[in-house]
C-alpha cells in the first residue's frame, strides 16, 4: 500500500467491514442506512470539495473580510468604494471615506455592481458569428484586419468607446491612433453629459466641466438637474447638500433650494420650491431668469413671459439669488439643453459664484472630441464605405442609440466588427466577434472623478468567465496581446514603459503607484480650478414668444434602476421601486393627472406616442408633480438580449429618440391603444396616501420660521404615552442599547440603502408577479408620500427599517419564541426557531416583516452562491425575516472591542443602510452612550417615534423635515 | 329580569311534537337502523358521496402541492399575512359549535327535543372541527415543525411563546376536538350494541361489536353510561364558550384597528352557535326529506332552531353596530377609518353584503310561516352561513389591507388554490357526513326510545 498523496492511507475507512457479520450489526446498520436514506432524500446534498490553501495568502484570516479601495465607473466618471472580500470573493461595496466623490457612500447602482460580477448571464466566451471561438482566433483574424490597414495607414479603423476618462486607456487609445494616423476613436454613450459639454463651449468657448460646491452655497436652482441622485459627484453632492440642511446645527445656516423641472426628480421633492416646466420650456425660462437678474450677456433680450404667477415666482427666486451672490448657485442638469447650461454659466458668472459654489476645470473626458456628433460621423464614414474594422468597446449601440440613425443596419456594411461587453447583447449578436469584458472588479483600470482626481480601479477577483478588459482589446491592436491590463496600468503610473530590464521603475514612482492602488485614488489629483472669461453675448436659441403649450412634448429620462439600459439584467435593480411611482420590473409613460385627463388615458391604459412617423406604446402611469402637456419616459427598459432578467422587461424608446442632441422632443400624437397594462408598484393608493400620512402624524414637516419659533411645534404631536404604561417591566440594556436615528431632512430618497441592505444580507429578489402580490422583501424600504394637493409641490421620503420596538407587537404573538428581545435591545428574529404563522407580521404595525412565502433564495446558481455574505443565514421558504440592525456587524464590532478590552466605539459599527447613504440621512449607535451621534440626535427637538401613540416605543426614530421656504413665494 | 328569565325557560322546555304520535320501540329502531343496516343505499347518497370525494381528493392534491412548494400559492401577502386559511379556520370551528351546543347545554337543561338533532349536530361538530384544525396546521410557512407549538420536554429547552393567543388556540381547540369525539362516541355506544345486536352480516356483527366495547344494556351499564354522558356535558359546556373565545383573542389580542376589540369574545361565541345552527338546519332538512325522518326531525325542531338563529342574530347584528360605535365614539383616527374602509373600501360591497345575510335575511324568521317551511328556512340557513364566511373575510382582510402606514396598504386576492382547499375541506366534511350517515345511527335510537317511552306515558296520565 502505498500512501496517497492527500495522506490517508487507503482501506482505513473499510476496515469496519473486515468483522464477522453479525445479526446485531447487520440491524444496526440497516437502521442507519434507512435514517440516512430518509433524510438525505429530502434535502439536497451538493458535493463539494474543500481545498487548503497551500500557501495562504498574506491577511488573510478565514471569517475575516478584507477591504480594498477601487472604482466605480459610470459615464466615464469614477466613483471611489471599498469593497469587502471574503476569502477571495468580493461580495459588498461600501463608499472609499476618502474619495472626493465618495466620502464614504455609494450610490444604489454602485451597490447593486456586484450582483453584476456574479450575473450568471453574462458572456463567458470570445464567439464568432454566434459560435464558441477562441481568443487566439480572435487576435488572428484582429492581426489580419489590421494588416490590411497597413498601406491605407488605418483609415479603414474605427473604434467605438463609451465616455472615457482613463488615462491609461485614453493614452493607449492614442498609442494605436499614432501608429494609424488616418483610424478614428469615436464615442457613444447615451448619457454622457454631451450637452453640459456643448452649453460651457457656447459660454466660455471650450468644453469645461463644472465642479460644485454645495456646501458653499446658500441659495441654490436646479434648472432641470438631479444633481442629488444621478450623475457625476452625486453622491458628494447629496452630502455637501445635507450638510447644510439640518436647522440648529453649528455653521453657515440652512440653504435654499430652488427647482425648476419637468418631471420630479429627488431633488425637486428636496427643494424649497418647485416649479414645473414643461423641458421644452426650460430655456425661456432660464432666459428670464438671466434677464430678471440682469445678467450682461443676453443683456436686451427678456425671454417671453411664463405667465403672472410663474413670474413672480422667478421674481422671487431671483430676488433671493441676488441676495445670495457670490453664495448663490445655480445647476443645470446633464440632459437639460446646451443653452440653458450656457445660461446657467452666464448666471454663475454674474453671481460671481465661480471660484466660490462652483468652480471651472479642464473637460474629464480624454480623447473623441466633439462626442455628441461622433456616432453621427461613424455612420457617414460606414455608408461612404471607409470602415473595413470597427471595434466597439463597452455600450451597446444597437440597442441605445436613436432608431432614427438606423445603427444596426448601417453597420453591416462593416467588414470585420468586434464587440468588447459584459454579455452577449443586441450589438454583439450584429457583430462578427464578441468578446467578454472583465467586470470592474475583475480588472486594473483608472477613471477620473467628477472633480478630475485619478480614481484607480483594482481587481478583486480574477475573471470568472476569462473576461477581456478594453485594455488588452487595444494592446492586441497595438501587437502587444501578451501585455496584461496590470502591466499598461501600472506602467502608464509609474512613468512610461513596461518594467524595464531590471524589472523595477524607480522606487518613488512604484511607491506612489502601491500607494494610489492602496487608496484607491491618486492623492492631489483633481483638476485645479481654471480660469474662464464669458463670451460677452451668449449667442443662443432661446424665441422671444412662448412656445404652443398644447403641444405635448416626451422627455427622454436615464431609467433610475438601469440606467441606459446596461443594468437591465440586474435584479436588484429591477426590482428597486422606482422613486415617486415605487413600480419595480417596468418602465411606464409618466404623466399629470391633468394630462393623462386631458389625452383621455387613466393609469395602466397602454398609449401609443407617436412623433414623425415612428411610435412607441407605453402604459401610462400618472404622476403628480409632472409639468402640464409633459410625459416622462425612461431610456434602459426593453431590452431583448439582457439576460433572463431583463429581457422584455418595460418598452424601448429608442423609436422615437431625437437623432441630434436634445433630450426632449415635442409635438407628440398621443393615444390609446385600448390594452391594459399590470404594474407592480410596492406602494399602492398615491392618491389617498398623503392625506394619511399628514393627518396621522406619519412624516412631520415644518418651516424654519417654526423651527426658530418653537423647536418642539413640529415634532411634537402630544402622542407619545407615558412611560410606565405598560404591564412589562421596562428592559435593561446594561451593555449597549442600540438605536437609529433617521434624519427626514436630508433623506433624498435615493434608495442606496435598499440595495446596500439586499448587498449585506442576502435578501433574495422575487419577481414581477410576486412583488404585485405584495410579497417583496426589502428589509429597509423608502416610503414616499405626496403631501401637497394633486399637482402641487410636495413630496415627503421616509425609509422605513424594522422599529427594533421596545414594547414589540410581534414579540408577544410568535407562539414559538422566534422573535425576541436581544439583551442590547434588539428584536432579533430567529429563523430556526420560525415555523411561518406570520401572526408577527400582521402585528406590526409598520409591516416590515418580510415572509419566505417560497423559497426564494436562490441556491442552485452557482455563481450567485459567491455572492452571499458569508455572515448572514439565508433564508428558507416559510420563514420571516426583517431588518436586524445589520446584527453581523455588531457581533464582529463586539468581538474586535472585546479583544481590545474595550467598549465599541461610536461609529464602529455602521448599519448598511447607514454606510452606504449619500446624505448621511441615518445614523445607527449606542443610547446608553449620550455623547454618540445618535443619542445627540435623537436629543433633537425634531426627534419623534414613528406611531409612537401605539406605545410601541420604537428604537428607530425619526427627525422631522424642516424646510426653508421664501416668504416672498406664497403657499411655501 | 325574573319574567324574562321565565320566558326564555318557557320557551327552551316547550316541547310540541318532538317524535310523531304513533311510533312504538320498534318502530323507532327499525327506522333508524335501517338506514344503515337493510335499506339499499340510494341513488342520491351514491351520487352525493361520489361529488364530495372528488372534492377530498381535489383537497388531497391542493396540500401535496401547499407542503411541496409553500403557502406562496395562496393569495396572501404583506399586509394581508392571513387570508382563507384563517377566514375559514374561524368559520368551520364556528360552525361545530352548534353541535356541543346542543349535546351539552341542551341536554343539561334538559330540553328534550334536541334529541333528534343531537347526534348528527354531534357528528357535524367533528368533521367541521376536523376540516378547521387543518387550516392552522397546514396555513404555517413550515407545517412539519408544528409540534412545537406544543409544550414538551425537549432538547432545545424551548417552551411555546404562552403569551401567544396561537398557543391559546393549540389548548383550547384539542380540547374542544377531543371532547367532542368522546362525547359523540360515548352516545354512539348503546346504538352500536344495537347495530349490533340487529347486524345479519357477521363480518358487519364484529365490526360493531367491536365498537360497542361489550355493551350489553344491563342496568349498571345503563347507570354508569348516564353519569359519564352527563360529566361530559359537564365538561363540554364550558368548551362551547371557550374555544370561540380564544379564537377570537387571535384578534382582539393584537393591535390592528378592526381586530385590537373587547367585544370580539362574546361577538364570536354568538356568531358561532348563530352559523352552527343555520348548518345544522342546512343538513338537516335534505337529510330528513331524503332518509323519510320527517317523523323524527319534526316541525318544531327546526322552528327551535329558527327561534335561536334569529336570537343569535340580534347579538351578532348588535356587535356590528357596536364595532361602528366603538369605532367612532373612540375618536381614534386608524378605528374610523378601518370602518369607514370597510363600508366604503375596495371590499365595501362584501361588507354590505354580510350585513344584508347577517342582519337582514333572519329578520324572516319573525314569520311563523317562513319558520314552518322548510324549504324557505333552508334557503335563509344557506344565506346565514355565507353571511357568517363574510364575516370573517371582512374581519380578517379588511382589518389587515389597510392599517396604520398607507404606505404599506395591499390588497388580497384568492388564488385558484385558495379555492381549492377551501371547496376541499367542504368536501371532506360532506363525505365525512356521507359516511356518517350511511355506517351509523345518524338519530339516536336508545334516545328516541326514551321518547316514545314519554309519550306513552304522557297518554295514560
Amino acid at each position: 500500500m502505498t500512501p496517497r498523496e492527500d495522506g490517508f492511507e487507503p482501506g482505513i475507512d473499510a476496515s469496519p467491514w473486515d468483522d464477522e457479520p453479525s445479526r446485531r450489526r447487520f440491524l444496526k446498520l440497516m437502521g442507519a442506512s434507512i435514517a440516512l436514506a430518509g433524510m438525505s432524500g429530502c434535502t439536497r446534498q451538493p458535493l463539494e470539495k474543500i481545498v487548503p490553501y497551500v500557501r495562504a495568502p498574506e491577511d488573510l484570516v478565514p471569517g475575516k473580510p478584507l477591504f480594498f479601495a477601487s472604482s466605480r465607473v459610470l459615464g466615464g466618471t469614477a466613483l471611489g468604494v471599498l469593497v469587502e472580500s471574503h476569502m477571495g470573493r468580493p461580495t459588498k461595496i461600501e463608499g472609499n471615506p476618502e474619495h472626493p466623490s465618495s466620502l464614504g457612500s455609494t450610490d444604489a447602482l454602485a451597490q447593486a455592481s456586484i450582483l453584476d460580477l456574479y450575473d450568471p448571464d453574462r458572456s463567458q466566451v470570445v464567439t464568432q458569428a454566434g459560435q464558441i471561438a477562441t481568443w487566439p482566433a480572435l487576435l488572428g483574424a484582429l492581426s489580419a484586419a489590421l494588416a490590411e490597414e497597413n498601406a491605407s495607414r488605418g483609415a479603414g479603423i474605427r473604434i467605438l468607446t463609451e465616455t472615457i476618462t482613463s488615462p491609461s486607456l485614453a493614452a493607449r487609445i492614442r498609442a494605436l491612433l499614432a501608429k494609424y494616423p488616418e483610424a478614428r476613436w469615436h464615442s457613444w454613450e447615451p448619457f454622457a453629459r454631451e450637452s453640459a459639454a456643448a452649453g460651457a463651449r457656447m459660454a466660455h468657448g471650450e468644453p469645461l466641466n463644472t465642479v460644485y460646491r454645495l456646501d458653499r452655497a446658500d441659495v441654490i436652482l436646479a434648472l432641470d438637474s438631479d444633481f442629488l441622485h444621478a450623475g457625476a459627484g452625486s453622491v458628494r453632492y447629496a452630502r455637501d447638500f445635507a450638510s447644510r440642511r439640518r436647522p440648529g446645527a453649528e455653521g453657515r445656516g440652512m440653504n435654499r433650494l430652488y427647482s425648476i423641472e419637468s418631471a420630479y426628480t429627488l431633488t425637486g421633492a428636496a427643494a424649497d420650491h418647485r416649479l414645473a416646466v414643461r423641458a421644452s420650456e426650460m430655456d425661456a425660462c432660464a432666459l428670464r431668469l438671466a434677464s430678471e437678474l440682469d445678467v450682461a450677456a443676453v443683456r436686451g433680450r427678456a425671454g417671453p413671459s411664463l405667465g403672472p404667477e410663474r413670474d413672480r415666482w422667478m421674481r422671487a427666486l431671483a430676488g433671493d439669488l441676488r441676495r445670495a451672490g457670490a453664495n448663490g448657485l445655480v445647476v443645470a442638469g446633464d440632459d437639460a439643453p446646451a443653452a440653458v447650461h450656457a445660461l446657467a454659466h452666464a448666471i454663475n458668472g454674474a453671481l460671481g459664484a465661480a471660484g466660490g459654489t462652483m468652480y471651472l476645470t479642464d473637460p474629464l473626458e480624454a480623447g473623441a472630441a466633439d462626442r455628441a456628433g461622433s456616432l453621427g460621423a461613424l455612420l457617414e464614414d460606414v455608408d461612404a464605405g471607409k470602415v473595413r474594422l470597427l471595434v466597439i468597446l463597452g455600450g451597446n449601440p444597437v440597442y441605445s442609440a436613436p432608431e432614427r440613425l438606423d445603427f444596426a443596419s448601417r453597420i453591416a456594411k462593416v467588414k470585420v466588427r468586434v464587440h468588447l461587453s459584459l454579455h452577449a447583447d443586441e450589438t454583439s449578436r450584429l457583430c462578427h466577434w464578441h468578446i467578454p469584458e472583465a467586470h470592474w472588479l475583475e480588472s486594473w483600470g483608472d477613471a477620473r472623478a467628477h472633480d478630475g482626481t485619478i480614481s484607480m480601479i483594482q481587481p478583486l477577483i480574477a475573471p470568472l468567465y476569462n473576461g477581456r478588459s478594453a485594455h488588452e482589446v487595444i494592446s492586441a491592436m497595438l501587437g502587444e496581446p501578451a501585455r496584461t491590463t496590470h502591466d499598461v496600468v501600472r506602467a502608464h503610473w509609474t512613468g512610461g514603459a513596461p518594467a524595464a530590464k531590471d524589472g523595477k521603475p524607480s522606487a518613488g514612482a512604484e511607491e506612489a503607484w502601491l500607494r494610489s492602488v492602496h487608496d484607491g485614488f491618486v492623492a492631489g489629483s483633481a483638476l485645479p480650478p481654471r480660469e474662464a472669461r464669458l463670451r460677452e453675448a451668449l449667442e443662443i436659441p432661446v424665441p422671444q414668444e412662448p412656445r404652443d403649450s398644447g403641444a405635448i412634448e416626451v422627455v427622454f429620462r436615464p431609467d433610475p434602476s438601469t440606467w441606459d439600459g446596461r443594468f437591465a439584467n440586474n435584479a436588484w435593480l429591477q426590482e428597486l421601486p422606482r422613486p415617486f411611482t415605487k413600480i419595480t420590473w417596468d418602465g411606464a409613460a409618466l404623466m399629470a393627472p391633468a394630462t393623462a385627463a386631458a389625452l383621455g388615458l387613466e393609469a395602466g391604459d397602454v398609449a401609443r406616442i407617436a412623433h414623425e412617423g415612428r411610435s412607441i406604446e407605453a402604459p401610462v402611469w400618472i404622476l403628480p408633480g409632472q409639468a402640464q402637456g409633459s410625459i416622462t419616459v425612461h431610456r434602459g427598459q426593453g431590452r431583448t438580449l439582457a439576460g433572463r432578467v431583463g429581457n422584455g422587461v418595460g418598452f424601448r424608446v429608442s423609436p422615437i429618440l431625437p437623432a441630434g442632441p436634445g433630450s426632449h422632443i415635442t409635438g407628440v400624437e398621443v393615444t390609446r391603444t385600448g390594452a391594459r397594462h399590470e404594474f407592480a408598484a410596492t406602494q399602492l393608493h398615491h392618491d389617498i396616501a398623503g392625506g394619511h400620512a399628514r393627518e396621522r402624524g406619519i412624516v412631520r414637516e415644518g418651516t424654519l420660521d417654526d423651527f426658530r419659533k418653537s423647536p418642539e411645534s413640529i415634532a411634537d404631536r402630544g402622542h407619545a404615552p407615558p412611560a410606565d404604561l405598560t404591564l412589562y417591566p421596562a428592559w435593561k440594556n446594561e451593555g449597549h442599547a442600540w438605536g437609529m436615528s433617521i434624519d427626514l431632512g436630508s433623506c433624498t430618497g435615493c434608495n442606496a440603502c435598499m440595495v446596500a441592505c439586499q448587498a449585506e444580507n442576502n435578501i433574495p429578489v422575487v419577481g414581477k408577479e410576486e412583488v404585485a402580490r405584495g410579497r417583496e422583501m426589502h428589509w429597509i424600504r423608502v416610503d414616499t408620500y405626496f403631501t401637497g394637493a394633486p399637482e402641487a409641490d410636495s413630496v415627503a421620503h421616509q425609509p422605513v427599517p424594522c422599529m427594533h420596538c421596545e414594547t414589540a407587537p410581534c414579540e408577544v404573538v410568535c407562539p414559538v419564541n422566534a422573535t425576541v428581545h436581544g439583551p442590547e435591545g434588539l428584536n432579533e428574529m430567529v429563523y430556526n426557531r420560525c415555523v411561518g404563522t406570520r401572526y408577527c407580521s400582521n402585528n406590526c404595525p409598520y409591516k416590515v416583516r418580510r415572509f419566505n412565502f417560497f423559497r426564494y433564495a436562490d441556491l442552485e446558481t452557482p455563481s450567485l452562491r459567491l455572492l452571499h455574505n458569508p455572515d448572514v443565514t439565508v433564508r428558507t421558504r416559510g420563514v420571516m425575516e426583517k431588518c436586524t440592525y445589520c446584527v453581523q456587524r455588531i457581533s464582529a464590532a463586539r468581538i474586535q472591542a472585546k479583544k481590545d478590552g474595550r467598549r465599541i466605539r461610536d461609529g464602529e459599527v455602521t448599519t448598511a443602510c447607514e454606510a452606504a447613504c449619500p446624505s448621511r440621512a441615518i445614523v445607527f449607535g449606542d443610547l446608553n452612550d449620550p455623547a454618540s451621534r445618535v443619542s445627540r440626535m435623537k436629543a433633537s427637538p425634531l426627534d419623534y417615534g414613528l406611531l409612537e401613540e401605539l406605545n410601541t416605543r420604537p428604537r428607530t426614530t425619526y427627525l422631522a423635515r424642516v424646510r426653508n421656504p421664501n416668504p416672498e413665494i406664497r403657499g411655501a | 329580569m325574573d319574567r324574562i328569565e321565565r320566558e326564555a325557560r318557557e320557551l327552551l322546555e316547550a316541547k310540541p311534537g318532538v317524535l310523531e304520535p304513533g311510533h312504538t320501540y320498534a318502530s323507532v329502531t327499525d327506522k333508524i337502523s335501517a338506514v344503515v343496516l337493510s335499506r339499499k343505499t340510494p341513488r342520491s347518497w351514491i351520487i352525493g358521496f361520489a361529488i364530495s370525494f372528488v372534492l377530498v381528493l381535489m383537497l388531497f392534491y391542493t396540500i401535496a402541492y401547499l407542503l411541496a412548494v409553500g403557502v406562496g400559492i395562496w393569495g396572501i401577502n404583506i399586509p394581508v399575512g392571513w387570508g382563507f386559511d384563517i377566514i375559514n379556520f374561524v368559520w368551520w370551528i364556528g360552525i361545530g359549535h352548534a353541535g356541543t351546543l346542543i349535546s351539552a347545554i341542551l341536554l343539561l337543561l334538559r330540553q328534550e327535543w334536541r334529541t333528534s338533532i343531537n347526534r348528527f349536530a354531534e357528528a357535524m361538530t367533528l368533521f367541521a372541527v376536523s376540516c378547521a384544525v387543518l387550516y392552522p396546521l397546514l396555513h404555517m410557512g413550515r407545517p412539519w415543525l408544528a409540534y412545537w407549538l406544543l409544550p414538551y420536554p425537549n432538547t432545545m429547552g424551548l417552551w411555546p411563546q404562552f403569551r401567544s393567543p396561537l398557543v391559546w388556540d393549540v389548548f383550547a381547540v384539542s380540547t374542544y376536538g377531543l371532547v367532542s369525539l368522546l362525547f359523540w362516541y360515548v352516545g354512539l355506544i348503546p346504538d352500536l350494541a344495537t347495530l349490533r345486536d340487529r347486524a345479519k352480516r357477521t363480518s358487519v356483527r364484529v365490526i360493531y361489536g367491536i365498537l360497542a366495547m361489550g355493551w350489553r344494556g344491563s342496568a349498571i351499564h345503563w347507570h354508569r353510561y348516564e353519569t359519564a354522558y352527563l360529566l361530559l356535558a359537564g365538561l363540554a359546556t364550558p368548551l362551547v364558550v371557550s374555544v370561540h373565545t380564544v379564537v377570537s383573542f387571535d384578534f382582539a389580542v393584537s393591535v390592528i384597528p378592526g381586530w385590537h376589540a373587547t367585544i370580539f369574545p362574546p361577538y364570536f361565541v354568538a356568531g358561532a352557535i348563530y352559523s352552527g345552527f343555520a348548518m345544522v338546519l342546512t343538513l338537516a332538512i335534505p337529510i330528513r326529506a331524503v332518509y323519510g325522518l320527517e317523523g323524527f326531525i319534526t316541525q318544531s325542531h327546526l322552528e327551535n332552531m329558527a327561534k335561536i338563529i334569529l336570537a343569535t342574530g340580534w347579538i351578532v347584528v348588535y356587535g356590528y353596530a357596536m364595532e361602528a360605535f366603538t369605532a367612532w365614539y373612540s375618536g381614534n383616527a386608524y378605528e374610523e377609518f378601518m370602518i369607514l374602509n370597510r363600508m366604503t373600501g375596495p371590499y365595501a360591497s362584501l361588507y354590505w353584503t354580510l350585513l344584508a345575510c347577517n342582519a337582514l335575511a333572519p329578520q324572516a324568521l319573525w314569520l311563523r310561516r317562513v319558520r314552518r317551511s322548510p324549504l324557505l328556512l333552508f334557503a335563509v340557513a344557506i344565506v346565514v352561513n355565507i353571511g357568517m364566511w363574510l364575516e370573517r373575510f371582512v374581519i380578517v382582510v379588511t382589518s389587515l389591507h389597510r392599517d396604520f402606514l398607507p404606505s404599506s396598504w395591499g390588497m388580497y386576492t384568492p388564488t385558484r388554490y385558495d379555492w381549492s382547499m377551501y371547496i376541499g375541506t367542504i368536501g371532506l366534511f360532506l363525505a365525512l357526513l356521507f359516511l356518517f350517515i350511511r355506517f351509523l345511527p345518524m338519530i339516536s335510537i336508545f334516545e328516541m326510545r326514551a321518547m316514545v317511552n314519554e309519550g306513552i306515558e304522557e297518554e295514560h296520565r
